[in-house]
């Protein structure tokens, strides 16, 4: 049986794709972008566990890469959304989160979890929805007037449904009206972040409550328009926390406080205060380190 | 934004390994399974397949669960690396690759094991002939499990986290940028995705199908 041909072949074959497999293997070495002036730190990975709000927005794109460069650390952004967020650092799965439910951070804090909780930024949530407004929200001078049309008119509206800050907020309107909107079937839970809940309300001809980041952000690709905003009960603050080194040893408590640092420095606030301007005109967030959280509006 | 070509080499570095690991692990295993004889061959066999339908997102919280600081192996510091993902993966295409090279092996006419054993071949060389005579249903189980792991995008997203420049693979950069409203980037990536499924399959059939022609 003359099988040299074949075997010849199936050999070929296999050095073929483990070349290729191996030169992938070499050049896909992760894009590390340790910074040639400041020292590498001692342990250079740090886990930051944040909201999908300040990702679709994109302002982490430029604010990690950042204090990558002017740090030396190595960021594993996990971006899941403020619920999941803060139990990651219970469990002491991450090293410091940066999140904007506050309702929620206060037992987190009081629990012991969480240290050195810093105040960073703010912007504002926006009730969106389509141009032809069935509920007639337009009119609506606070949230909680706006969501009480929604319920009136039965309105498809979209809810984060994942417990982040955004939901957070969401549910604390609802509650104000002593609505209850699971089980209804006007309201949708899509369980995902901010960007892909505007494209389903977007989609449904909806109702949603977003942060005007993310919105300025993905508004040229959606068919919503703003309808309620400037109610003092939708400013949306963002802290960072770091976790407790105390209840999880193996936390990088060093790099956490870098990380705090940073985004509370003159040019971490820098960046935050002018994220936007240029690709959108107008700023996304407002940096508030320092200041008083009661002053805020 | 991101290097389309990073990704794509990371993909295909993540899914490559775990491929080979698998074939490692399956392969002999699948062998010795389909060759022996014992009494609850059948059970393993039936867990096995089941193995085969494990959905990738269940392996990934499974890996996840351990890998996690707060989790047996977390010392690894393993968590969001791309080995993570090789070890989700693995666990993903081995049962494809042990139950379809166990289904191809047992195929063959048990005769052949006993001529060749009667030819004088010593275990190892029966087994080489009969690999190369299994070598269309070794080849697909190894197309299945490649398959299997390249496309998955459940397991890369909890082990990997996602993170741009270290684990963001093509399947989960894809969603990414549809949960960001990015549609034409993401069929770029889809693009380029089937792309690469099909050349390593091209490959890989064009050596499948060596031995047929005449």
């Amino acid at each position: 049986m003359s099988s040299k041909a074949p075997s010849r072949r199936f050999r070929t074959a296999v050095c073929l794709v483990a070349a290729l497999a191996l030169s992938a293997c070499s050049s896909a070495s992760p894009a590390t972008t340790a910074a040639s002036t400041p020292p590498v730190p001692a342990n250079p990975a740090l886990i930051l566990a944040t909201t999908t709000s300040t990702q679709d927005s994109g302002l982490l794109d430029e604010l990690i890469p950042a204090f990558q460069k002017a740090t030396g650390y190595v960021v594993k952004t996990v971006a899941v959304g403020t619920g999941q967020a803060l139990t990651m650092g219970q469990q002491g799965n991450a090293d410091v989160l940066l999140v904007h439910a506050p309702t929620s951070e206060k037992p987190f804090m009081d629990a012991g979890f969480g240290v050195d909780r810093r105040l960073v930024a703010h912007n504002y949530f926006l009730i969106v929805g389509p141009k032809s407004d069935p509920a007639g929200i337009a009119s609506a001078k606070t949230a909680n007037e706006a969501f009480a049309k929604i319920a009136a008119a039965k309105a498809t509206f979209v809810s984060r449904g994942d417990g982040s800050g955004t939901e957070t907020k969401e549910l604390a309107i609802w509650k104000a009206n002593n609505i209850t909107p699971k089980g209804q079937s006007w309201y949708v839970q899509s369980g995902q972040g901010m960007g892909a809940t505007l494209q389903i309300a977007s989609e449904k001809n909806g109702y949603t409550i977003t942060d005007n980041a993310t919105f300025i952000a993905n508004t040229s690709k959606l068919q919503l328009t703003s309808l309620v905003q400037g109610d003092p009960s939708l400013l949306n603050i963002y802290h960072v926390i770091s976790v407790n080194p105390v209840k999880w040893p193996k936390v990088n408590s060093v790099g956490a406080k870098a990380f705090a640092d940073y985004v509370t420095s003159a040019a971490g606030q820098d960046l935050i205060g002018g994220f936007g301007k240029a690709k959108y005109g107008q700023a996304l967030f407002v940096a508030d380190a320092g200041k008083n959280e009661a002053d805020l509006k | 934004m991101d290097d389309l070509l990073q990704i794509t080499l990371l993909s295909l570095a993540v899914s490559g390994v775990a491929t080979s690991i698998s074939l490692l692990i399956g392969l002999p295993l699948g062998t010795v399974l389909a060759l022996s004889v014992f009494r609850s061959r059948g059970v393993v066999l039936s867990v096995v397949n089941t193995g085969m339908a494990l959905p990738p997102v269940v392996a990934g919280l499974a890996i996840a669960l351990l890998l996690w600081r707060s989790g047996p192996l977390g010392d690894l510091n393993l968590i969001y690396t791309p080995t993570a993902i090789i070890v989700a993966e693995v666990v993903i295409a081995t049962p494809v690759i042990l139950g379809l090279s166990a289904a191809g092996i047992g195929q063959l006419d048990p005769r052949l094991q006993v001529q060749l054993q009667g030819l004088g071949a010593s275990r190892y060389q029966t087994v080489w002939w009969l690999w190369r005579e299994a070598r269309l249903s070794l080849l697909a189980a190894l197309m299945a499990g490649f398959g299997s792991v390249i496309s998955e995008v459940g397991a890369a997203m909890m082990v990997g986290g996602n993170i741009s420049g270290q684990t963001r693979v093509l399947t989960t950069a894809i969603v990414l940028d549809v949960g960001r409203g990015d549609f034409g980037t993401a069929i770029e990536l889809a693009g380029i995705l089937l792309a690469l499924a099909f050349i390593v399959n091209g490959v890989l059939t064009w050596a499948q199908q060596s031995g047929r022609r005449g």
